[in-house]
């Protein structure tokens, strides 16, 4: 997994609430058996007309050229839905490291950490301060100290991570690596468990 | 102080709390299925490490399958290749099958309680998040990511933080015409998509007590559309009366033994809950989804809402999307509104008790000519059933086709997709844009109010058409 300590970059705002992993990843594109190659078919029906690579919508924010970024912020309840991981690696395979709204659902949260992609929770009235801002601003993110600031203002919120999660992130470790290492252990626990 | 279900069961399965962070909880079962588990089959094999208890693993296809001619070979070449790297990576590991042809086969969360692999006080894990289904049997159940099905491939454990526990306490008895999908989609409409993240939820009360555990099952496979890590039931004599004697659930004295430590599966009557919520089963209404995410769900008799009760702008934005994308106007009814199709299946409600709802309603009856139809049975198990009974003759006489076991229409892997710009009155559990197709038209309902429509072609009030 890949580490990070601390991005400062433009950011895409996606001004649409409960966005749902099918939006993310629509299900027609889970039919692969490798992780690479998702970033192409990120947002693809809300992206193109009719399927239609040479169609972008003018409308949808990753087709509007001014905007441009490692950053997604996207508005509350982000990743809801389906289970699939494959939301996860299309948003790290387009380029995306971290992702700003002011609530994630589960099951993205953990699968974004398991990828090596930030989700930042931030307050309603943050997030509304950031989608203010215009297309040129920055976002500087450390996660060391759990602080998102907006640059051109100074304005800055803390966030929350729990400290093993935080650890992984910052040494690009992953939880495979640390269960593997309990081999021991669980088999100790399953010597009672299946009593 | 007492103890949740929730926490007896959790606190049974913690190898290890790690300070600051996650509990390594153990997993008691793991399933899995053709479109989640190829990554983590690699991932694991270049690490060189080996599947720690594949004895511990069943393994279906089902999410993308064909649903007619299962005896041919799959002919979309990417389908196909899924199909057989499952039954390579299975074969490979050890690990069983009930592939295409196997009289097991079915949807994941169908057949893991049909067989009796689903067991009170279990934790059981897929990489699917409607593995919620399986808590109405009183075990902790929950959908995981494709690097977490690696990490109990790897150690038969995974990293999760301990969830708040929510109960919802449904009191009193259904209105005729009103089954467990409207309970569910009434709870959604009420706390919203999101209204539960963060929280396992604990169904409770005399109307979920009513139920049997094919409509427990419905409600708890439902609790991630609001947001919830999953959803549990107390085991009882219902939940006992279904399992026993089923192929994998324990057998004689072992039964006895089990059925001992599954009696001590219930919230204490002094246990603290995160949160709280108490419905009347009465003021339930036959359900309908309007919008694109399940909690955007009304009365079948009711309005879509107006504007002006929205004040956030950018609610205000989405709810536009949302009623753009449907083709619906705010404040309008949607009773009468014509339908072109009705899609019964998906975990939600592809169960035999389903078929015998909707088989209720269609007997000695023709389907409307302007419906198109895709009735897809949620394993082979219940595909027998159906003819066993002979609700095959019941469809066939009413002019519907029965298809073969599969996730079909409710995600549009397959070539089961409703054509863009259509409605699809669907008993399956989301309603997102673009989920059962491009440009599909989606509204949730209750096997019953699917039932109404085949015979009407339109939105009805499934009691109007009862005694």
């Amino acid at each position: 997994m890949q580490s990070l300590q601390k991005i400062k970059s433009r950011f895409i705002p996606l001004r649409i609430e409960n966005v749902d992993t099918d939006q993310i990843i629509p299900a027609r594109f889970l039919k692969a058996t490798t992780k690479e190659g998702f970033g192409k078919n990120l947002f693809r029906d809300w992206r193109y007309e009719n399927d239609d690579e040479t169609k972008p919508k003018a409308d949808f924010v990753l087709n509007q050229k001014q905007f441009s970024g490692e950053i997604l912020v996207a508005a509350k309840n982000f990743g809801c839905g389906s289970s699939r991981e494959h939301a996860a690696w299309s948003i790290q395979d387009y380029g995306f490291k971290v992702v700003v709204s002011s609530f994630f659902a589960d099951i993205f949260k953990n699968n974004a950490l398991n990828n090596g992609v930030l989700p930042v929770t931030v307050s309603d009235a943050f997030l509304q301060a950031i989608f203010a801002e215009g297309a040129d601003a920055t976002l500087s993110i450390d996660l060391e100290k759990q602080i998102i600031t907006i640059d051109s203002t100074g304005a800055s919120e803390s966030f929350e991570i729990n400290a093993y999660k935080k650890t992984c992130m910052l040494n690009g470790y992953d939880d495979i690596d640390y269960l593997l290492s309990m081999k021991e252990e669980i088999e100790q626990f399953e010597l009672n468990h299946n009593k | 102080m007492g103890k949740t279900i929730f926490d007896k069961i959790w606190d049974k399965h913690v190898v290890k709390i790690i300070e600051g962070g996650p509990s390594v909880l153990y997993i008691d079962k793991h399933l899995i299925h053709e479109v989640t588990s190829p990554q983590a089959f690699s991932g694991i094999e270049k690490r060189g490490a080996k599947l720690f208890r594949p004895k511990q693993i069943v393994a279906t296809a089902d999410h993308n399958v064909p649903t007619i001619n299962q005896h041919l070979p799959i002919s979309d070449q990417l389908s196909k290749f899924q199909v057989d790297t499952l039954i390579e990576n299975c074969k490979k590991h050890g690990v069983e099958l009930y592939g295409l042809g196997h009289p097991n086969q079915g949807i994941v969360h169908v057949i893991g309680p049909e067989l009796g692999i689903t067991q009170p006080g279990m934790t059981i894990v897929c990489g699917d998040s409607h593995t919620s289904t399986h808590g109405a049997f009183g075990s902790i159940a929950f959908g995981i990511g494709t690097s977490e099905v690696e990490m109990v491939f790897a150690s038969q454990c995974v990293m999760q933080t301990k969830p708040k526990v929510m109960r919802i306490n449904i009191e009193g008895s259904l209105q005729n015409g009103v089954v467990s999908k409207d309970i569910i989609l009434y709870i959604i409409a009420k706390i919203s998509a999101s209204g539960a993240t963060g929280y396992f939820v604990e169904y409770a009360g005399s109307a979920i007590r009513a139920l049997s555990m094919e409509a427990r099952m419905t409600i708890c496979n439902m609790s991630i559309e609001m947001g919830a890590r999953g959803g549990i039931i107390a085991p009882d004599e219902t939940t006992y009366a279904y399992m026993k004697g089923r192929p994998f659930a324990p057998q004689g004295e072992n039964w006895n033994k089990k059925l001992t430590d599954w009696k001590e599966l219930y919230s204490d009557a002094d246990a603290k809950f995160d949160f709280e919520i108490n419905i009347n089963a009465s003021d339930i209404d036959p359900m309908i989804t309007y919008g694109t995410n399940p909690g955007m769900g009304l009365s079948v008799t009711g309005k879509v809402p107006t504007m002006d009760s929205i004040s956030d702008p950018t609610e205000k934005q989405n709810f536009e999307k949302a009623l753009a994308y449907m083709g619906l106007e705010a404040g309008q009814s949607l009773l009468g509104m014509p339908v072109q199709n009705v899609f019964i299946g998906s975990c939600t409600n592809s169960r035999i008790e389903d078929f015998r709802l909707v088989a209720n309603i269609i007997k000695g009856k023709q389907k409307n000519p302007s419906v198109k139809t895709l009735i897809v049975p949620g394993s082979q198990a219940v595909a027998k059933q159906i003819k066993a009974e002979g609700l095959d003759k019941v469809f066939t006489e009413a002019g519907i086709e029965i298809r073969q076991a599969g996730c079909s229409a409710c995600l549009g892997m397959n070539e089961d997709k409703i054509p863009a710009g259509e409605y699809c009155i669907s008993t399956s559990n989301r309603n997102f844009e673009g989920r059962q197709g491009a440009g599909a038209r989606t509204m949730l309902v209750s096997p019953l109010t699917a039932a109404a429509a085949l015979l009407t072609g339109k939105i009805t009030d499934i009691r109007t058409m009862l005694n």
